[in-house]
């Protein structure tokens, strides 16, 4: 007995949840640099705002003008701290939100602000965990089914009595975006972006291209393009997400919202016909895409098109940071988009399109915030205010603002035109992956399914419509 | 020390022949020739091991099996409601389309490893003990791949497969109709991928196979030459033999390897279009967003059993040349 053998065998990993936190990266990060760009922040509002006060500080000092009844002396005499989970990792967004946390801390001086920022994807992908262990005061979310879902877990506190004080100051399809199940409110819409065909003015106008208002001349602008050298529709699905898109706007346009709103919450078969036509009027355009999409990111088809190799590109209006990227600004300035085509049924009215709604929500679980409840519920509060959106938007031009009363004087061509297609539609959808159960839009789940489609997209797709009813009925009941 | 040193050399009771134990020993005072503190250093040695063992390997493993048989989603906790029987196993098996392919990939990832990689590693390592000019700096060249993460190699591979990159380029394939998408095609992608793997595993294999023929006794070969055999003979007939504890080193990391097989996958696009493997479909379904906590774990018995086999085998060979 005393020889043991001690060699142990390589043990299986299984699924224990390897958890990468990265925690306390950007953790004070707000105060320290916040406290140092204060001034500069005043100067640069200072010079541009006219009408409407663009810093939050100057509502402070005077705060009867630009705010309306959204801010009637707000958080005033509020002291203790907010601890604020951003899932803002950009580097233009990093400092967006190091300049809303430094105005909030102006307009406040009795609260401090604690931010700890993490990775997109990985916040994404550890919100469950994230919420139930020890999130954050308030944090960054998704509106609709996402928001809905983790208010129904209790993982999420109401803020009524924010939107209360803040509805004025939004539209009545913000109002419902934010609201849960049990007619709560659980979030404050900080910004949204259109989905909508990007094109550059430049290409089409050398060419003599028309805007296509029909699937017919859309189909005959892509054959005049392809005749001109030009790949007709760029896009890059490596990330399983963008094909999303184009299934949204099909099936908006195709089926309309009610039946597209229901297919993603269960309500209809995937086995319906209806999508069957969805299917088959994507392999029409298929054709014409970039050949290599599977193998690209959205940002590699986006250069095609920055580069004038590419003609139109589906996307969200968040492609302008590539374009800003370029180093040169005409190329941003070139830009310019359309609403997806009509298709020739009773839904083209609606005009409805994709415009993904984020928001700011408060927590459950946080250590800290029976004590500073006061505090999150002003940094919710501050956030409804045009002003500091337009702090994030002055950095990621992609992300337009969602309170009325931001001063649009800076928009651009580009983002007036995407408030206009947002404000003319009737129905506005968030996207696949947010108005879907997100066991169900998963990496495994509907992007591979898509992908699969995308493969061979003329094949007969009966089969694959079941193989996604399938995986549908398989999920645990829904808890919404 | 108290206890006066009763050094009896009576061996353990225990009954040698299979089946020979008589029920019910008489009971008497052991002996043995362990004092208290031996004994307690000896519980302390096996016993913190094995806790270790027990709470991080055979706990979280149980926890999995259990799991699999639930629809948990991970919030709250498990109640007799999410008690769901076999259905993960069924979908799994039955319609969970991405299944077999993944469970293909891996054996395919495996079969490449053993028939393709790990004989081109033992190849290198074979002509660089030969002394050959520069052997030195071919051997840090083959072996520079095994110091990156496969982390890093992904993003190299990433690069040399894009439709403008480097292997495209190379081949004059860059033009929008005859690019391939050695990435994106979901029929070209895991052999892409396989390649990639490949060359960071050729030369692990090298480094510890060339370590192992450093270690034969040169008078063998030279023994083999006076007989008279040729290059091909020695080497198959003597220098291989002589190195089958290497041998079995080498299959072991080579499975071992093809078994965790992920990160490449992942990084290129998260294990999806083509690159499905138990591991990513294991993570995209439990810990991302999903949280299909119930349906990854079912995922997770099924790899955990492929691992057994290998396991099984070479444990049983490792315990049963030990107990000789």
């Amino acid at each position: 007995m005393a020889n043991q053998d001690t060699s142990r065998p390589e043990a299986p990993s299984t699924t224990g949840p390897r958890s990468v936190t990265r925690r306390d990266v950007l953790k004070g990060m707000a105060v320290v640099a916040g406290a140092a760009a204060v001034p500069t922040i005043l100067a640069a509002c200072g010079a541009g705002a006219t009408a409407v006060p663009t810093a939050a500080a100057a509502s402070v000092a005077a705060p009867s003008t630009g705010v309306p009844s959204a801010a009637p002396a707000s958080a005033a005499g509020v002291t203790g701290t907010v601890t604020v989970g951003s899932n803002h990792s950009d580097a233009s967004e990093v400092k967006g939100m190091a300049a809303i946390n430094a105005a909030f801390i102006a307009a406040n001086p009795g609260i401090t602000v604690t931010m700890n920022a993490v990775d997109h994807n990985t916040f994404q992908n550890q919100i469950s965990s994230y919420l139930q262990g020890t999130p954050q005061d308030d944090f960054t979310w998704f509106s609709g089914y996402r928001m809905r879902f983790f208010a129904s877990q209790g993982l999420t506190t109401a803020i009524d009595d924010v939107w209360a004080k803040v509805s004025s100051n939004y539209t009545g399809a913000f109002a419902t975006a934010v609201t849960g199940d049990d007619s709560h409110i659980y979030g404050i819409p900080v910004d949204y972006y259109p989905w909508a065909v990007f094109y550059r003015k430049s290409v089409f106008s050398d060419k003599g291209y028309t805007i296509p208002a029909t699937w017919a001349d859309f189909k005959t602008l892509c054959t005049k393009m392809q005749s001109d050298g030009l790949i007709p529709i760029t896009f890059g699905d490596k990330d399983g997400w963008p094909a999303m898109g184009t299934f949204d706007i099909l099936d908006l346009r195709l089926n309309g919202y009610d039946f597209h709103t229901q297919l993603l919450t269960g309500k209809q078969k995937w086995t319906d016909p209806k999508v069957t036509t969805v299917f088959q009027k994507w392999a029409e355009i298929m054709p014409f895409h970039d050949k290599t999409f599977a193998g690209l990111t959205w940002e590699k088809a986006c250069d095609t098109l920055i580069q004038k190799k590419s003609g139109m590109f589906m996307f969200g209006l968040f492609l302008t940071g590539e374009f800003a990227s370029t180093g040169t600004p005409a190329d941003l300035a070139d830009l310019d988009l359309f609403p997806f085509p009509a298709m020739g049924t009773q839904y083209d009215a609606e005009d409805a399109l994709d415009a993904p709604i984020d928001i700011w929500m408060v927590s459950a679980k946080s250590p800290t915030l029976q004590a500073d409840l006061d505090a999150a519920k002003a940094y919710m509060e501050f956030w409804s205010k045009g002003s500091t959106q337009l702090l994030m938007f002055q950095n990621q031009p992609g992300f337009i603002p969602t309170a009325n009363d931001t001063d649009t004087s800076s928009f651009s061509d580009l983002q007036k035109k995407a408030v206009q297609i947002v404000s003319q539609a009737k129905k506005i959808t968030q996207f696949l992956d947010r108005d879907s159960r997100p066991d169900f839009a998963g990496a495994n789940g509907m992007q591979s399914f898509l992908q699969k489609f995308l493969a061979n997209p003329t094949q007969d797709t009966t089969a694959l419509q079941a193989q996604i009813q399938a995986f549908w009925d398989a999920l645990p009941p829904a808890t919404v | 020390m108290p206890d006066p040193q009763d050094t009896g050399l009576a061996p353990a009771p225990a009954p040698t022949g299979a089946g020979a134990i008589a029920s019910g020993p008489p009971k008497r005072r052991r002996y043995s020739i362990l004092t208290r503190r031996d004994k307690i250093v000896l519980l302390l040695m096996v016993g913190i091991p094995v806790a270790l063992d027990v709470t991080f390997i055979w706990l979280p493993t149980l926890a999995s099996i259990l799991l699999s048989f639930t629809n948990y989603q991970g919030i709250g906790g498990i109640t007799a409601a999410n008690i769901v029987g076999l259905k993960n196993y069924v979908f799994l098996f039955t319609q969970y389309t991405l299944f077999w392919p993944a469970l293909s990939h891996n054996l395919l990832w495996l079969a490449f490893f053993v028939f393709i990689a790990s004989p081109i590693g033992i190849f290198f390592a074979v002509l660089l003990d030969r002394e050959i000019r520069g052997s030195r700096f071919y051997q840090n060249v083959f072996y520079f791949p095994v110091v990156l993460s496969l982390a890093v190699v992904g993003f190299i591979w990433e690069l040399q497969y894009a439709p403008d990159g480097f292997i495209d380029s190379a081949l004059g394939l860059t033009s929008q109709n005859n690019a391939i998408d050695w990435l994106g095609n979901p029929s070209l992608n895991i052999w892409a991928v396989l390649v990639a793997a490949s060359w960071r595993h050729v030369g692990y294999i090298m480094v510890l196979y060339l370590a192992g023929l450093k270690s034969v006794d040169p008078t063998l070969r030279e023994a083999a030459a006076i007989d008279g055999a040729s290059e091909f003979q020695t080497f198959f007939r003597v220098v291989f033999p002589v190195m089958a504890p290497i041998n079995i080193v080498i299959v072991v990391v080579t499975v071992i390897e093809s078994l965790r097989a992920f990160d490449l996958a992942f990084i290129i696009n998260q294990g999806t279009n083509g690159l499905e493997l138990l591991s990513t479909l294991i993570t995209n379904n439990s810990i991302s967003e999903a949280s299909l906590i119930g349906f990854g774990s079912s995922i997770a018995v099924v790899l955990l059993v492929i691992s057994l086999v290998p396991i099984v085998l070479y444990l049983s060979r490792v315990m049963g040349s030990a107990s000789e």
